[in-house]
């Protein structure tokens, strides 16, 4: 098997993020809507976010900086985003975190994008 | 007739010409409706849902079709062009001249990805990329970064020895040549070419590269040396699958098109080699 190296660029882009280490934020004040795999923190100075959205159709929402990530689960429960589409990586975290390398600091646009 | 031909053989004037008729399109508005098409099934194609263009036995088929389609477009801008395809087990460093100035142009720039040479950079006004996840309007790639190498031969040959072309459940899980050489599973084949590239290659808006259709014309002529090897192998399924294309079964979005209608590339084109 290959080794998948997580992307070199991370360390030539860290001196840009305002906050290069992952610091996660205390849990939200809704914590009784939050399911357990939901996240809220600042990742290399973005803010990520994943919760669901209720319903019965078990909607989930991941957004950088506010603006929705569209990710995808994998039948072998990994996951990708749009930014990251054919790399997997094991949680929807996993996958908002690589969505921040991948942007470098660019914003996000809301999808579908055009 | 057309005749497909590896990149690293194109002459000079070869060169100029396929570079000629991409930017034309672009310039005309028909390259980004390749991308919108591409980005819209990547995003819709999903493991237990409805699953065309990708993550599913019709990933090969469609392609095939999208890439006839593009290849058409630029035959109708030269009628002298062709695609031509990337061997990447062959041609597998930065240094190939696939990315030269002549031709794709090189990686991009370690602070921002951007590529700084070729017919495609930014600076030369002639490629915005307007079909974007991001903010980002030129084209980026970071050659090697994402994942250090491409596929080797003996990788290729691996997943071209497997006979059976797909099984269930269809979909990105599944074991068998398709996904296989899709690479979703075992050594990965074609998903790894795309974050070698990085950049918008490794993204839903990969097309944004020109590099997106010769990586698919190669792995387009590996499905054919898949069909060579294994003869009395066939495209499966052959019918009643929920959610899935069926050999039979008319392909979004041209609804025209079965696969069935596409397993014989020779209508179409040939390759330079076997
Ligand atoms: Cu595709
Ligand atoms: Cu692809």
């Amino acid at each position: 098997m290959p080794e998948l190296t997580r992307r070199t660029a991370l360390t030539a882009t860290a001196a840009l993020a305002a906050g290069a280490v992952a610091a996660p934020r205390a849990a939200a004040e809704d914590h009784h809507h939050a399911s357990p795999d939901s996240f809220d923190e600042v990742y290399r100075g973005r803010r990520i976010q994943g919760r669901s959205t209720g319903g019965h159709h078990g909607g989930y929402r991941v957004t950088v900086d506010g603006v929705e990530l569209h990710v995808m689960r994998n039948a072998d429960g990994t996951w990708i985003s749009v930014v990251s589409h054919y790399d997997p990586v094991p949680t929807r975290r996993a996958a908002a975190r690589a969505a921040v390398d991948e942007l470098q600091g660019a914003r996000l646009l809301p999808f579908p994008a055009n | 007739m057309t005749v497909r031909k590896n990149q690293a053989t194109l002459t000079a004037d070869e060169k100029r010409r396929f570079v000629a008729a991409v930017l034309e399109l672009k310039r005309s508005g028909r390259y980004d409706a390749f991308v919108t098409t591409h980005n819209g099934f990547i995003m819709a194609d999903t493991d237990n849902g409805e699953r065309t263009g990708h993550r599913s036995p019709s990933f090969l088929p469609w392609h095939r079709r999208f890439l006839l389609d593009f290849e058409q477009a630029l035959q109708s801008v030269d009628a002298s062009v062709t695609l031509p395809y990337w061997d990447w087990s062959t041609d597998r460093t930065p240094r190939a001249s696939l990315w030269g100035p002549d031709f794709l142009g090189g990686t991009g720039h370690s602070r921002d990805g951007r590529v700084m040479d070729g017919p495609f950079a930014a600076d030369t006004g002639n490629w915005p990329i307007n079909v974007r996840v991001d903010g980002r309007t030129y084209l980026r790639r970071a050659l090697g970064d994402g994942v250090r190498e491409l596929p080797t031969p003996g990788e290729v040959e691996s997943v071209l020895s497997m006979a059976t072309y797909d099984m269930p459940p269809w979909n990105s899980a599944s074991d068998g040549f398709r996904n296989h050489l899709e690479g979703w599973r075992g050594v990965n084949l074609h998903n790894r070419v795309h974050v070698w590239v990085g950049g918008q290659m490794a993204t839903g808006v990969s097309p944004n590269d020109p590099v997106f259709w010769l990586h698919h014309a190669y792995v387009d002529k590996l499905w054919a040396r898949w069909q060579r090897r294994h003869p009395d192998s066939r495209y499966v399924p052959a019918a009643g699958t929920p959610q899935v294309v069926d050999l039979d079964e008319t392909m979004r979005p041209w609804n025209d098109v079965r696969p069935a209608d596409l397993l014989d590339h020779t209508r179409h084109y040939t390759f330079d080699t076997a």
